[in-house]
């Protein structure tokens, strides 16, 4: 790892004033499993850390009835799957939670971190850049080996999928997403906070260099029945190959409105409208599920390597669906 | 004079008992050291430049900056301009600075040109590889013609493994230190304390005897670790230069790219078989990958010697990184290919396997009761009778479950060994040996020999391993070392009783032969109530210690050769992902004489895992067009955790008929079958054959498409 400087503030104006304009400044510490594996590997090299662990205000997870879930940037993945009120509200968050990779990344990893954390791509992970090139320019990922890569928008420049497993369910849910800045606070989609880069100096968010995640909003479920499926190969700590999530609203036994997200199939989370138009209308059975299944990965493609994704992608997607018709997670 | 031989099953304390290994506590407290622990006062740290091309020549080196930076004590060049260097992570420059930080820095700072040459990182198909393949052996036995005229049913199939690594925790390197300006002190992670001495001095042009190899705990080896590897002689040198202790040991990619590998192996196998399922033919084209040494022949067909066979091997030579030997070298590889094959045969006249490959038990050697009498405690574990299925399990929804078995050999002789046993007046106990534990319980196993002899408990016996300087022993590889280290310590023992009894035989008033030492005392046998405890037995040798050499090889029969186990596995896998979870495993094993059935157990229970590691997760995945290692860590290399594993049951063969062989090993025999195994039993839960490990959801879902049934797509 190379020398760096550490900044350790108890305010998050005092947080946004040490980050810089350049991403190469500066980087936000929170967890730290990402980063310092990256700094380690020195696929990052920032000049300074910015640790906010000091910062009490970007903690804590609060329920209420009407105004629904507040998570804290620096709640940790664990803590929110053992909330009592999360379990009781959220239970499908709390589940989710509950299954990301292994326990130590659990107890350390944030859920700003889990937002903001960086694609797993290895030619990336390997130094080549976010965006994958050999030193003549041309791209790695479309002829190398793209087994884990994207099936869905994948026609470049970005071929990663996006790491996120509780994104794909916090837009689902219709979250939203707090960030703080020099100007002050803004409040996005979560949806709209991921962005697919063009260059090799955008990243993968819509967040300034000098802004931080501070708090994501969770509105009542009501009655949205939500669940999600994770397709991994291991049990042990590993990445989802594909992951769905699905909010339902039902009606008179069927379905009157829709969420579908998708997740490590894309470079951003994945909304398929087309998964939802196929559900909307129908009672959800093996059928309706399969082919909103099918719906899903309709626009999907192999990069070579990777085609077996899409079956998965599908899958998740039926299965998610099926679980959340039952109910969903309780 | 003593009767060199083990003791009857009556008379062994702790012989063949259940015994938690000895350095357990110190293990999972932390306590104890391993070579990556060691860190001498002033030492630094090295960090080596590394080739970033598959095959290129270095056309410059220039260090200039690195030697100005401070903290930085020696730069050495490994590789010369002008060198040929042929996979990614070669050392090619090496630095030792005061500290991690700084030496990572200085190895920045320095630049090396390349001249790139032409590579080839693919081994799936021979026709990819050009001039890369070279056909290296081809034989035949019979009339394979005749016999595939004759035969009823012709199988076809291909079969195959990719390269996988060796994964040790503790990465290979050392930290080496002059103890004067002729002696080294090496503290190795090594499977070889005794031969890896020699290897160092050679090359630092000092005289064997100057150099001491030290290593208390060892973090894997798995065959990976016979070394000294280049990066060990440059932090000597390094040293050298520096005046002080150098630590260096592999980055964990750089440890999964150059530290070695198991090679490939890849087979087109036709068996022909009669109806009622008797092996008439074997023809096979092989090939394999693993480095410039284009990887080994695996043993086709394996085990059962087919009477009439055609076979042809090509040798694929690539720019991937070396390989090495991997537990069981080119048996697992053997195993996978045949076993698969013999499956699919019996699947084809839609036989039982484990009647079919009963059936043809005779052509299985040495072994074939020992095979025989396991599958029978096997199938009892498994459930067999109750739980197999015809191919394709046909219960309705997307979780099938089939059911897989393979068998498997190994030598397992004992390598020559030297131990001494110092026998102290006060009656207290040592035994040294150069030998090492890597993790399997030798050090249990030679207390137990040493106590069990001379009839004392476990604790009064103190042992010193791991210091080149005591007697030699050979290195730990090839399943040789319980054989060797326990006879020798056996041989020393009877030899020590032997010298205590002369003594002690007088005051006793009886011959030295009628003498035995039970529970701590040296009795007569007749009448055992004529005894002295060991202690006063001891002190009747004089003021001196006596110290007793032993050998393997030596006189009597204490150990012997040739193993067979069997294996069956339960499996389910989920057709709509391709995910395959383990049920349950099942090895039935034999090694002769076990002198700790615990640790042996053991032994098995890893073999099992590692085994599961590389029938479901493990392959050394490599970029074709740049020839690197694209997963060169624990993330995207995937290894089985614990709940990944299922549930895994031993069974290990001992009492009349295995007792009296005498000590085997074990290390390797039980990790041969398991991916054999499991691929049996995906494909008999499936349907189909999965021609390639690892058995990941891309695989499965590739092989149910080309089945097209109607489980392919959901």
């Amino acid at each position: 790892m190379r020398a760096f400087e550490y900044a350790s503030p108890g305010t998050k104006e005092q947080a946004v004033s040490l980050l810089g304009n350049n991403w190469a400044d500066a980087d936000v510490l929170a967890g730290g499993t990402d980063l310092l594996a990256l700094m380690k590997d020195d696929v990052v090299k920032p000049k300074r850390l910015v640790n906010i662990k000091d910062i009490q205000e970007l903690r804590g997870i609060t329920v209420s009835s009407g105004r629904g879930l507040r998570i804290g940037a620096l709640v940790t993945i664990q803590e929110l799957a053992d909330h009592p009120q999360v379990l009781k509200s959220f239970p499908v968050i709390a589940k989710t939670a509950g299954e990301i990779a292994g326990p130590q990344i659990r107890n350390m990893g944030t859920i700003g971190g889990n937002l903001c954390q960086r694609p797993r791509c290895w030619y990336y992970r390997a130094g080549f850049g976010l965006l994958a090139k050999d030193e003549s320019g041309e791209p790695l990922v479309p002829a190398g080996d793209n087994r884990y890569h994207a099936i869905l928008g994948n026609s470049g420049p970005a071929y990663f999928v996006s790491p996120s497993t509780l994104a794909p369910l916090f837009i689902a849910l219709g979250a939203t997403v707090r960030l703080f800045g020099p100007k002050g606070k803004r409040e996005i989609p979560v949806e709209k906070f991921f962005v697919v880069p063009q260059t090799e100096s955008d990243r993968e968010h819509d967040l300034k260099p000098n802004e931080i995640v501070t708090e994501i909003v969770v509105p009542p479920l009501g009655g949205v029945k939500s669940a999600t499926y994770e397709i991994r190969q291991k049990e042990a700590m590993d990445w989802p190959l594909a992951f769905a999530s699905v909010a339902l609203t039902m009606s008179g036994g069927k379905v009157t409105a829709a969420r579908v997200v998708m997740g490590h199939v894309a470079p951003v989370p994945w909304r398929s409208t087309e998964a939802e138009a196929a559900l909307v209308g129908k009672a959800v059975t093996e059928e309706s599920a399969k082919a909103a299944g099918d719906a899903a990965v309709a626009g999907a493609k192999s990069l070579g390597r990777n085609g077996y994704k899409i079956q998965l992608a599908r899958v998740a997607v039926k299965r998610a669906i099926l679980e959340a018709a039952k109910g969903g997670v309780r | 004079m003593a009767e060199y031989k083990w003791p009857d099953a009556d008379k062994r304390t702790l012989i063949g008992k259940r015994i938690s290994r000895v350095d357990g506590p110190a293990k999972v407290s932390g306590r104890a050291k391993y070579s990556y622990d060691i860190n001498p006062p002033g030492m630094l740290w090295g960090k080596m430049v590394r080739c970033p091309y598959a095959h290129a020549k270095i056309t410059a080196i220039d260090t200039s900056a690195a030697e100005k930076m401070p903290g930085v004590k020696a730069v050495q060049i490994v590789q010369d301009v002008g060198s040929e260097i042929s996979w990614i992570g070669a050392s090619i420059v090496a630095v030792a600075a005061v500290d991690e930080p700084t030496a990572m820095d200085a190895a920045r700072a320095i630049k090396v040109s390349y001249q790139q040459l032409p590579f080839m990182a693919v081994d799936t198909d021979p026709k990819l590889a050009g001039e890369f393949a070279r056909p290296a052996n081809s034989n035949s036995q019979g009339d394979t013609d005749k016999a595939f005229s004759e035969a009823d049913t012709v199988v076809e199939g291909f079969y195959g493994v990719p390269m996988i690594t060796h994964c040790c925790l503790e990465a290979h390197g050392s930290v080496m230190e002059w103890t004067d300006d002729k002696s080294v002190l090496a503290h190795l992670s090594t499977q070889a304390v005794s031969g890896s001495a020699s290897n160092i001095a050679r090359p630092l042009e000092i005289p064997a005897g100057n150099v001491t190899v030290k290593q208390d705990h060892v973090g894997g080896g798995f065959g990976s670790k016979f070394g000294p590897d280049d990066w060990d002689i440059t932090a000597a040198r390094l040293s050298k230069k520096a005046g002080k202790p150098v630590k260096m040991f592999n980055e964990r990619d750089a440890e999964l790219m150059v530290a070695g590998a198991r090679p490939s192996a890849y087979a087109r196998v036709k068996v022909a078989v009669k109806k009622d399922g008797t092996l008439l033919g074997w023809q096979s084209e092989s090939w394999a990958s693993g480095g410039l040494g284009g990887g080994g022949s695996p043993p086709l067909p394996y085990i059962f010697n087919i009477p009439n066979q055609k076979k042809q091997h090509t040798a694929i030579v690539n720019h991937v990184g070396p390989q090495r030997a991997w537990r069981a070298p080119s048996h697992p590889q053997g195993c996978l290919i045949t076993m698969s094959a013999l499956e699919d045969a019996a699947a084809a006249l839609k036989m039982d396997p484990l009647e079919f490959v009963i059936k043809n038990l005779d052509l299985a050697g040495a072994r074939a009761q020992v095979y025989a009498d396991e599958f029978k405690i096997a199938a009892d574990l498994i459930g067999w009778k109750k739980n197999w299925h015809e191919r394709g399990d046909k219960t309705a929804g997307p979780i099938k479950r089939g059911l897989g078995l393979s068998l498997h050999t190994w030598g397992g002789g004992g390598h020559p060994s030297d131990c001494d046993l110092v026998v102290q007046p006060d009656g207290s106990i040592e035994l040294k040996m150069a030998t090492q534990d890597l993790g399997t319980g030798t050090r249990t196993t030679l207390m137990i020999v040493v106590a069990d002899s001379l009839g004392l408990p476990l604790e009064a016996v103190k042992l010193s391993i791991g210091d080149s300087r005591l007697p030699a022993s050979g290195g730990s590889g090839g399943s040789t070392t319980i054989a060797g280290v326990s006879s020798s310590a056996r041989r020393a023992s009877l030899d020590a009783l032997d010298l205590v009894f002369a003594k002690a035989a007088p005051a006793l008033d009886a011959k030295p032969e009628d003498l035995e030492a039970v529970g701590g005392m040296v009795r007569v046998k007749s009448n055992p109530s004529k005894s002295m405890t060991w202690a006063q037995a001891c002190a009747k040798l004089g003021a001196m210690p006596i110290t007793v050499r032993g050998k393997n090889p030596g006189p009597g029969n204490l150990g012997s050769q040739g193993v067979g186990g069997v294996q069956m596995a339960d499996v389910s896998v989920d057709v709509e992902t391709g995910i395959v979870r383990m049920n349950k495993m099942v090895a039935v094993q034999d090694c002769g004489l076990i002198i700790d059935l615990k640790t042996a157990e053991s032994q098995v229970y890893g073999a099992l895992i590692m085994g599961i590691c590389y029938a479901l997760y493990e392959e050394k995945v490599t970029d074709a067009r740049m020839g690197r290692m694209l997963n060169p860590n624990m993330e995207f290399y995937k290894l089985a955790g614990i709940g990944d594993v299922g549930e895994l049951v031993v069974h290990m063969m001992t009492g009349k008929g295995y007792d009296e062989r005498g000590v085997i090993g074990l290390g390797e025999p039980p990790v041969v079958s398991p991916g054999a195994v499991i691929s049996n039993a995906v494909a008999n839960a499936i349907g189909v054959r999965v021609p390639t490990l690892p058995l990941s959801p891309d695989r499965v879902l590739a092989a149910l498409e080309k089945k097209g049934g109607s489980n392919a797509r959901i």
